[in-house]
């Protein structure tokens, strides 16, 4: 069979399980199956369809599963959003349109993505800039303390760092396809361990300043974490030196620490994360949200409450009793309904995801195209880490989304532009013949 | 590059496999001590979305019931509010407070121990709660508040066939649609199972059991009923200081002659009277279907407030046997003592739950009548019922008599406060008809200034079986 046969079969459960998720929503909202999941699945299974047709046409020799992988994450975060907020559900739908108009354009305009080489650093300045947008006057706000969002007034709400960190992952993969070598090679030993030449050892510095300047500027661990995660993974896997991780996490950790007991939104988040069940519990910003978000995993046990039946509002009100459920707190909604089993099968399909991303990276047959494999494939899975570890309480609780499964159309824009970047890596690798 | 890759993706597995482990740690290993945090809501707000079943009164009066409170929400009302506060109690979950029948009864109301409910219960939009039909008789209970007409003090009537409680009324009493209002005559203490009351002469009864039942005595044996005599070194009189000389035990029950009954007694010793307490249900919590924290324990206290152990050689047995001596006791325990007589000897379990109905009217329980204790021999207790008619025939209770309906009794006046003063506990305990006993009722009222149990507690008594018989009781 060929590979996009096999795309087309794996589509075949996600559309069930969007229809059979609205399907048990709507059963429990209103006692009756109506034809509208039906709709909804018809609808779905039509957008996954055009989008196959788009890789069928442009990437033929691309990865089966990435596609089918991403559907069955998106249609089961469209039945969670939509069981939390109908409206928003509706507008969701509409940025998958969006975010699939992005995802074919940026197959079609970057059919070869490696002249993308060639506007790195534009590509690097555009995305620092974005990232302090949120601190501009006038057009970035704070939520919850830490600044993620721009606001053009009038016309529309986004998160910046959702699209900086596919800029920084391609300058990066650019950057160590040139140094690798050079900072293996060129380095001294000391005390056995091998540092980089000084001025290659540059760009890694400035990497872990711009993790700080993260937090300090927008307060936000979660976004420093990511970022940092993201670029010391592409470090190790370009120089295969274990040394520059350690270093990296060594003078993360101290930086973090630092800031972290040094700006007070990032120490209010530590302090929640480790006293979650205690005063902090009451004070404005304080641990109510983990808190309840914990609360609401163990009310769901293995199996889940089922769909629908996690409380969301304090009953007779419309206080929040889970804030934010369906952005930061889905994956504790997630688990509230459909339990740990539920739960553990989201994690594994995002695993199953990295793991086609880096069979990408493996089979590509030029450095830059691995790099980036690995950055978009890494930066993807420690996303998911920041905060679903943020909301088990692994980590201080910090908003970024669960990719394509949490509302948000900076999200999902920005996360179907790095499913393309991805299978035209794939494609390319694939392909029989070497364009 | 690609062994690095493959590292990579082992480190990524790790850190996946910690969000998995913490997400098993929420949900199962500290799942229990989660959902009972006190800080998490969420098992109240489960509890609060379920619609609870209905009390109801036997001729099917709505004694609770649920009504929406918002979002999806429940709360308690109460129709009858203080006519039945103290029976059915309230539930008020949002504060964590619950008492009576809505506490005790609680898991039928809920519908959590009947089949369909507790399997489907997560699938069906609400949860909705067994219906709870009790024993009680709203008009006979109204008769109670009428008949005690804001004096303190407490009325219970049981059918002693079955042990069905039909009247439990206290005043004062409270709104249980507001059980925290605080006013003056607003308690949620529950005076007809929870107080401790000298039962007077009505104990005679008791001691005329164990007298009787033991063999050392029968209704025609003679005592001298002299006045005062020394009992544990401490002269005791009659009422009046009135001398009887001797006379049989049916006299002295019918004029309720302190001298003679507190020398029965002492004779009978400690052992015996205590085992025929223990078996009229003294020295342990009654057997109602009532929160136990709500129930008192009706036995003798040393001047000190500290509960003799059964049989304590410490105890003033003599005056403990005309219902003295630190024996403190509820109204429930002295209803129970009337209905053991009544029924032959045979004490039949008291219960306000008579049957469980669900949401489709199927009855899904029924509380069938049970056996407490065979308290004496049907011979005694047939004694016992001639004596205790000869009271209200002609002794001390004739204000209980019925027009037409014979009726067995006993009046107590307990002094109370301290001596010389006329503070006075009325008592009256009886049922009726003679025969074929239906009712069994036990009265008190609380320190009346010198009122006799014959005047102010029979009469109350009366009206009670009167209206409970009228029932076809």
């Amino acid at each position: 069979m060929s590979a996009r046969n096999r795309e087309l079969l794996g589509l075949i459960p996600a559309s069930l399980l969007v229809t059979a998720g609205f399907a048990g929503v709507f059963i429990q909202r209103s006692n009756v199956l109506s034809n509208v999941s039906l709709t909804y699945g018809a609808i779905f299974l039509g957008l996954c369809l055009a989008g196959h047709v788009v890789i069928r046409m442009t990437l033929p020799h691309a990865d089966p599963y990435m596609f089918p992988l991403v559907a069955a994450l998106a249609s089961f975060g469209l039945v969670m959003v939509y069981r939390i907020d109908t409206t928003l559900a509706r507008q969701q739908a509409q940025w998958f349109v969006v975010g699939l108009i992005l995802f074919a354009f940026t197959i079609i305009a970057f059919r070869d993505y490696r002249k993308l080489e060639r506007y790195r650093y534009t590509i690097v300045f555009v995305s620092l800039g974005l990232l302090v947008l949120p601190r501009l006057p006038g057009l970035g706000y704070a939520a919850n303390g830490a600044y993620l969002g721009v606001r053009i007034p009038g016309l529309f709400v986004f998160q910046p760092a959702e699209f900086a960190k596919i800029g920084l992952v391609i300058f990066l993969a650019s950057y160590l396809r040139d140094t690798r070598q050079v900072l293996v090679t060129g380095g001294r030993r000391i005390l056995g361990v091998t540092l980089p030449p000084i001025k290659h050892f540059g760009p890694i510095v400035v990497i872990w300043g711009l993790a700080m300047l993260i937090m300090v500027l927008l307060h936000d661990i979660g976004s420093s974490l990511m970022f940092y995660g993201g670029l010391l993974a592409m470090l190790y896997v370009a120089t295969g030196r274990i040394s520059f991780v350690v270093i990296g996490l060594l003078a993360f950790a101290l930086g973090a620490w630092y800031l972290g007991t040094h700006i007070a939104h990032v120490n209010a988040r530590v302090e929640d994360w480790l006293h979650p069940f205690g005063q902090l519990y009451y004070k404005p910003l304080g641990s109510y949200q983990i808190a309840n978000g914990i609360f609401a995993q163990a009310a769901g046990g293995m199996f889940g409450q089922g769909f629908g039946q996690s409380v969301l509002t304090i009953p007779g009100t419309h206080a929040a009793l889970l804030p934010a459920p369906q952005t930061d707190m889905i994956y504790a909604v997630i688990t509230d309904e459909v339990g740990l089993f539920g739960a553990t099968a989201v994690l594994i399909v995002y695993l199953m995801f990295v793991a086609r991303g880096f069979k990408a990276a493996i089979m590509a047959r030029d450095s830059f195209s691995t790099l980036l494999a690995v950055g978009l494939s890494a930066i993807f899975a420690i996303q998911v880490f920041v905060i679903v570890g943020g909301v088990t309480r692994v980590i201080p609780l910090t908003g970024v989304t669960l990719p394509f499964i949490s509302y948000g159309g900076s999200s999902i824009i920005a996360n179907f532009v790095l499913l393309a970047l991805l299978l035209l890596v794939s494609d390319r690798a694939r392909s029989p013949v070497t364009p | 590059m690609t062994s690095q890759i493959v590292r990579l993706f082992g480190l990524i597995v790790v850190l996946f496999a910690l969000l998995i482990f913490f997400t098993t740690r929420w949900t199962v290993i500290d799942a229990s001590k989660l959902d009972n945090s006190s800080l998490n809501r969420l098992t109240l707000i489960q509890e609060l979305k379920i619609k609870r079943g209905r009390i109801l009164a036997d001729d099917g009066t709505v004694l609770a019931r649920s009504v929406p409170a918002g979002g999806g929400t429940w709360k308690r009302s109460y129709p009858t509010g203080p006519l039945f506060a103290q029976a059915v109690g309230f539930s008020n979950l949002a504060q964590g407070s619950a008492a009576g029948l809505e506490l005790s009864d609680g898991s039928y109301t809920r519908g959590l121990q009947t089949g369909l409910n507790s399997i489907f219960g997560q699938l069906t939009p609400t949860r909705v709660g067994d219906d709870v039909y009790t024993t009680l008789d709203p008009k006979a209970q109204q008769v109670a508040v009428q008949q005690l007409g804001g004096q303190v003090g407490s009325v219970v009537a049981l059918d002693p066939r079955t042990g069905a409680i039909k009247v439990m009324y206290a005043n004062p009493s409270y709104d249980d649609n507001n059980p925290t209002a605080a006013g003056p005559n607003v308690t949620t203490f529950n005076r007809s199972t929870q107080a401790g009351y000298p039962p007077g002469s009505t104990f005679k009864v008791v001691t005329a059991t164990a007298a009787l039942d033991s063999g050392a005595y029968t209704p025609n044996s003679t005592v001298n009923g002299n006045s005062p005599v020394t009992i544990s070194g401490v002269p005791l009189s009659n009422d009046g200081n009135q001398s009887w000389g001797n006379v049989d035990l049916t006299t002295a029950l019918t004029y309720s002659i302190n001298t003679v009954w507190a020398q029965v007694a002492e004779h009978l010793g400690r052992a015996t009277m205590t085992n025929y307490m223990q078996r009229f249900g003294f020295y342990s919590k009654p057997p109602l279907d009532y929160p136990p924290d709500e129930l008192n324990i009706s036995r003798p206290f040393a001047p000190d407030g500290r509960a003799y152990p059964p049989g304590s050689p410490n105890e003033d047995i003599g005056r403990i046997g005309i219902g003295q001596g630190g024996l403190l006791v509820t109204p429930l325990q002295m209803a129970m003592v009337a209905a053991a007589v009544a029924n032959g000897g045979k004490l039949m379990v008291p219960h306000m739950t008579a049957r469980v109905v669900n949401t489709d009217g199927v009855t899904v329980k029924t509380i069938t009548p049970s056996v407490y204790n065979q308290v004496m021999k049907p011979s005694t207790a047939q004694e016992l019922t001639q004596m205790m008619r000869n009271v209200v025939e002609e002794g001390t209770g004739t204000a209980a008599q019925l027009g037409g309906i014979s009726v067995a009794g006993k009046t107590g006046t307990a002094s109370i406060g301290a001596p010389g003063s006329n503070l006075t506990e009325p008592w009256f305990i009886g049922f009726a008809p003679i025969g074929d006993p239906k009712v069994a009722v036990a009265v008190t009222v609380e320190k009346t200034q010198g009122g006799f149990g014959g005047t102010v507690a029979a009469p109350i008594a009366k009206n009670v079986i009167q209206t409970l018989l009228s029932e076809g009781q």
